[in-house]
């Protein structure tokens, strides 16, 4: 399979503001000289330390944040340095779904508005009788229901509006996702549901994945590839199978050691 | 009084109206929690389990978009009875929030330091110093550079960091009952870990008890002393969590405990529940 994304020596550095009018000198590294690549229609799982850099490798992708230095390409064509416009096509095919869904999704819009927002950007020749059927056949594949679709973000649980975030991100058809704790919000019977969702459609339509999460089970079920970031940096980088077979680097050692044990469920083997 | 619980709820019903019409989201729960006891609510989402812990101290919208009906006792007085104003000391002092998402509770427009600051002052006024107190905070939650971190907004932290400045705020309270909604979900595992066992110390020292509702099983089996199982508005199984895990009752608790995931489980598909399988 081609390479579909692919990045190198991304930095990207915050400055530490140091009081109201004097120039910065310091600096987060928040991404601090990442490279790796995805093929087309697999998964690379993303995961590491609270504040290692991984939502920001994903913001620099979809251009919310300025890489500092480096590159990432798409298909081979250089998307970190385009001006907004030649961008434009790029945001029907790369979508995210944030880590915080509250943040992302403008509480004045109902539901079907919020869904069908990129569709009238990206798709602006779709009949509105199109659009609807678009948006109740996404409701009821996040397990949402179609009634709701009136309703706005507040009235929703945590776990539904993260939901609404991944059928907007899906109603677009797009080729690579950035998966930001997608499931973290979701109870382990919705999130199979979603997890296998995504799998369905990546068989479909070759979709390809970038997954960050903190769930190390999941990373692992839904992961051809997993990258394991530190401090602004990727500690480790295998297949799946082989991180958690036999971790290299400390980081990746300790993290797996502190997966919690779930005695009882273990020991009674009702899981 | 060895009889009163800290906590008692009777047959607490939560219903939203509005034109579209009644969502009855919580139907007719009853639980208690005891000084010192961590208590897990886990259950489907949108089962209810955020807004019932909301209406403990009336954080939900008022009548008539919203009506919370039953009995809410924290020790022996009825908090739906209680005015706006003594609502206030409740809030905070007795009963203190880590809320599910960080945007919905951290201000944009003050530093973090700042926000812990007010919560201090207000919940414990005979602190003296206060900015010592955040940075210690800060600082026990896992985040690096406290005193520099003392100064960012909230959209200069990550995720993860900035569930844990809401999980210092609520800590710093040291309220009698910590409600702590999904308090892990942006935090990898070793931070996870760090954060029960700190919480589990400041809930001895301080003899708090804990609501804590979760996703996360192993922080349940690992943590919590009771759970509640619950399921479209109603709770379909409780007791020890021991006892729970190991020989669920209720078709819903096991059909959920059989799709957590597992590592090297390596099958292709996840499994998922069935609802049509599970009387209601
Ligand atoms: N302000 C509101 N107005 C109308 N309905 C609401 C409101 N808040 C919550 N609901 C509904 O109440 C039900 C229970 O929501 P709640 O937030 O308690 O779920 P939850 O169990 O915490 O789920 P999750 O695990 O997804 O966070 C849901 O069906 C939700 O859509
Ligand atoms: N807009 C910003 N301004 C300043 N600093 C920022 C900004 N965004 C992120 N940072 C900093 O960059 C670092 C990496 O943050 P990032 O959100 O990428 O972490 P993360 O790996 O996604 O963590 P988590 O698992 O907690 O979500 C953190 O130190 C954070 O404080
Ligand atoms: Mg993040
Ligand atoms: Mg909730």
């Amino acid at each position: 399979m081609p390479t579909l994304i692919e990045a190198s020596d991304l930095k990207v550095y915050f400055p530490i503001q140091e009081g109201l009018f004097r120039k910065s000198k310091q600096f987060v590294k928040a991404v601090d000289g990442v490279s790796f690549s995805i093929e087309q229609g697999s998964t690379v799982g993303l995961v590491g330390e609270s504040g290692s850099g991984k939502s920001t490798i994903g913001k620099a992708i979809v251009r919310l944040v300025d890489p500092t230095a480096g590159i990432i390409k798409f298909r081979g064509e250089l998307i970190s340095d385009l001006n907004n416009q030649v961008f434009f096509p790029y945001r029907k095919k790369i979508q995210m779904i944030f880590q915080d869904p509250f943040n992302c999704l403008n509480p004045r819009m109902t539901v079907a508005s919020i869904i069908g927002e990129p569709l009238d950007i990206h798709f602006p020749k779709l009949s509105r009788a199109e659009k609807d059927d678009k948006i109740s056949g996404l409701l009821t594949k996040v397990g949402l229901e179609v009634d709701h679709k009136n309703r706005y973000p507040h009235q929703f649980s945590g776990g539904q509006r993260q939901r609404i975030g991944i059928a907007r991100a899906l109603s677009v058809e797009p080729e690579f996702i950035i998966c930001d704790e997608a499931v973290s919000a979701l109870d382990v019977s919705v999130q199979a549901q979603i997890i296998n969702l995504l799998q369905d459609m990546q068989d479909e339509f070759k979709l390809t994945y970038l997954f960050i999460a903190h769930d190390l089970a999941v990373v692992e079920h839904i992961s051809d590839f997993v990258l394991v970031m530190n401090e602004g940096k990727i500690v480790e980088k295998a297949t799946a199978e082989a991180i958690y077979a036999k971790p290299q680097d400390p980081y990746t050692k300790k993290l797996l050691d502190a997966i919690p044990k779930m005695p009882t469920i273990a020991a009674t083997g009702t899981g | 009084m060895p009889d009163i619980p800290l906590l008692a709820v009777k047959n607490l019903q939560i219903a939203f109206h509005s034109r579209s019409g009644i969502n009855e989201a919580v139907k007719g729960i009853d639980f208690s929690m005891e000084a010192g006891e961590t208590l897990a609510v886990v259950g489907e989402s949108g089962s209810g389990k955020s807004v019932t812990a909301l209406s403990l101290s009336k954080l939900l919208p008022p009548p008539p978009a919203c009506t919370v009906e039953g009995k809410i006792h924290l020790e022996g007085r009825d908090l739906l009875a209680l005015s706006e104003k003594d609502l206030r000391t409740v809030r905070g002092k007795e009963i203190a929030y880590i809320f599910q998402e960080p945007s919905t509770s951290l201000n944009p427009f003050y530093t973090v330091g700042h926000q812990i600051e007010e919560a201090i002052k207000l919940h414990r006024p005979d602190v003296e110093d206060v900015k010592g107190e955040v940075i210690n905070a800060l600082d026990i939650v896992g985040i690096r550079m406290p005193e520099k971190r003392f100064r960012d907004y909230p959209h200069q932290l990550s995720g993860g960091m900035q569930q844990r400045v809401m999980i210092a705020m609520g800590l710093s309270c040291h309220p009698k009952i910590l409600v702590a909604d999904e308090p892990t979900t942006a935090l990898d595992v070793t931070i996870q870990a760090q954060i029960m066992d700190l919480m589990q110390s400041l809930k001895d020292k301080l003899n708090m008890s804990i609501m804590l509702i979760t996703h996360n099983f192993g922080i349940v089996d690992g943590f919590a002393d009771k759970l509640i199982v619950m399921y479209r508005g109603k709770i379909v199984e409780s007791g020890e969590t021991e006892a729970v895990l190991s020989n669920p009752q209720h078709p819903y608790t096991k059909a959920l405990i059989a799709c957590i995931p597992k590592l090297g489980g390596k099958s292709d598909r996840l499994e998922t529940i069935d609802h049509s399988q599970l009387a209601g």
